[in-house]
């Protein structure tokens, strides 16, 4: 991470230098601040109203049925999470809202689950020992394949583009609806092939 | 399209009023559970301040110094000749950083060649099918500290760029 986010800002910068754009580079720095309190802000309201309706779902037994109706998939995808981890409700909830397109109700689901997989992975660390590829500060596997599988774009039906091309005089705006099904399964698959992969390489914690 | 937009214009409501009316049904105290709820949620966002501030700096001072437009020219002159289209290049790459300004992008793209050009319906075919990938990668592994990433990265971007693949490959074939 310190690698990525630091070659972000000193590319950046040199290329703003060599280009002139360093007076750009000047005012994004100040409104990126502004610009992502404020967007913090417009999150805080909605997570938080997400994450309360989550645990009414959760104490009424509602993510508890639907982590074991989707239990056959994330079996396959987290071999190592124990059967009563709390993150498996919040895993599934997170798929779920993800795949439906609801992207607030996702984020806080997925919140949640990563800090479940960091307690796991903190437990893990002090009963095994920490080693190169295991430690408090080092992804776990999970976490890995949950996010690769976020990142793979589950989301099925892609609303907001469909009215966007309705907006701009598109003459049939539902016509990327087939292809975009077929191009997420594809990108989805591939992430799901390739964390299976990852998760039946010996050696890794 | 209009059963498309009836449907997703319901289903919030539809599960706030399933997950409630169900809560009313236990006979559980759910509005203290919501409160409970809620207050872990905004700890949470609160929580990741931090990480966005940081995060959307380095995607300022990125995009500010045209470096990705820089990038996007050169590997689009690229593609073109393989017959896509180079504005497609630096939408991708916007992509794996912020989903807003990939939009934006994107809308640049409707106006300049119409929604329904083969660029316009490729890229919105590469938006539904990708991720902003750094974005949720330092939110999330921001959120609980970690800072070692392992294969996180190499399988997203692998994700990424066969869903890029499949939509210029599928739009080309069946529009």
């Amino acid at each position: 991470m310190a690698y990525l986010w630091g070659g972000m800002i000193v590319i950046g910068i040199l290329y703003g230098a060599l280009t002139g754009n360093l007076q750009a580079v000047t005012e994004a720095v100040i409104a990126s601040g502004k610009e992502a309190v404020t967007l913090c802000i417009s999150m805080a309201g909605i997570t938080a109203m997400w994450t309360g309706i989550m645990k009414i779902a959760e104490t009424t037994g509602l993510t508890g049925q639907l982590s074991r109706g989707l239990r056959p998939v994330i079996k396959v995808l987290f071999p190592g999470l124990p059967k009563e981890s709390k993150a498996l409700p919040y895993i599934s909830v997170n798929f779920l809202s993800n795949f439906l397109g609801l992207s607030w109700a996702s984020t806080s689901s997925g919140l949640l689950a990563f800090r479940e997989l960091d307690r796991i992975n903190r437990e893990q660390c002090r009963k095994y020992g920490e080693n190169k590829k295991r430690g408090i500060h080092i992804a776990s596997r999970e976490m890995c394949t949950f996010l690769i599988i976020n990142v793979s774009s589950l989301q099925l039906i892609p609303v907001s583009i469909l009215a966007y091309r309705a907006q701009y005089g598109s003459a049939q705006p539902a016509a990327v609806v087939g292809p975009a099904i077929l191009a997420t399964s594809i990108s989805t698959l591939t992430a799901v092939l390739f964390c299976i992969a990852m998760n039946r390489k010996k050696g890794e914690p | 399209m209009k059963a498309i937009t009836y449907l997703s214009n319901f289903m919030i409501p539809f599960l706030l009023f399933y997950i409630i009316g169900y809560g009313l049904l236990c006979k559980r105290d759910i509005y203290t559970d919501f409160l409970d709820g809620a207050k872990d949620g905004l700890k949470t966002a609160a929580g990741i301040l931090p990480t966005l501030i940081g995060l959307m700096t380095g995607v300022g001072v990125l995009r500010a110094s045209g470096f990705l437009e820089f990038l996007g020219g050169l590997l689009g002159r690229a593609t073109d000749q393989i017959g896509i289209p180079s504005d497609l290049v630096p939408l991708t790459l916007v992509r794996l950083f912020s989903s807003s300004a990939a939009t934006g992008l994107l809308l640049d793209i409707f106006k300049e060649h119409g929604a329904d050009s083969l660029a316009g319906l490729t890229g919105a075919v590469i938006l539904s099918a990708t991720e902003s990938v750094f974005y949720c990668m330092s939110v999330y592994y921001g959120s609980v500290k970690i800072e070692k990433t392992r294969y996180t990265l190499a399988g997203a971007l692998l994700a990424t760029a066969a869903g890029t693949a499949a939509a210029v490959c599928i739009v080309r074939i069946l529009c």
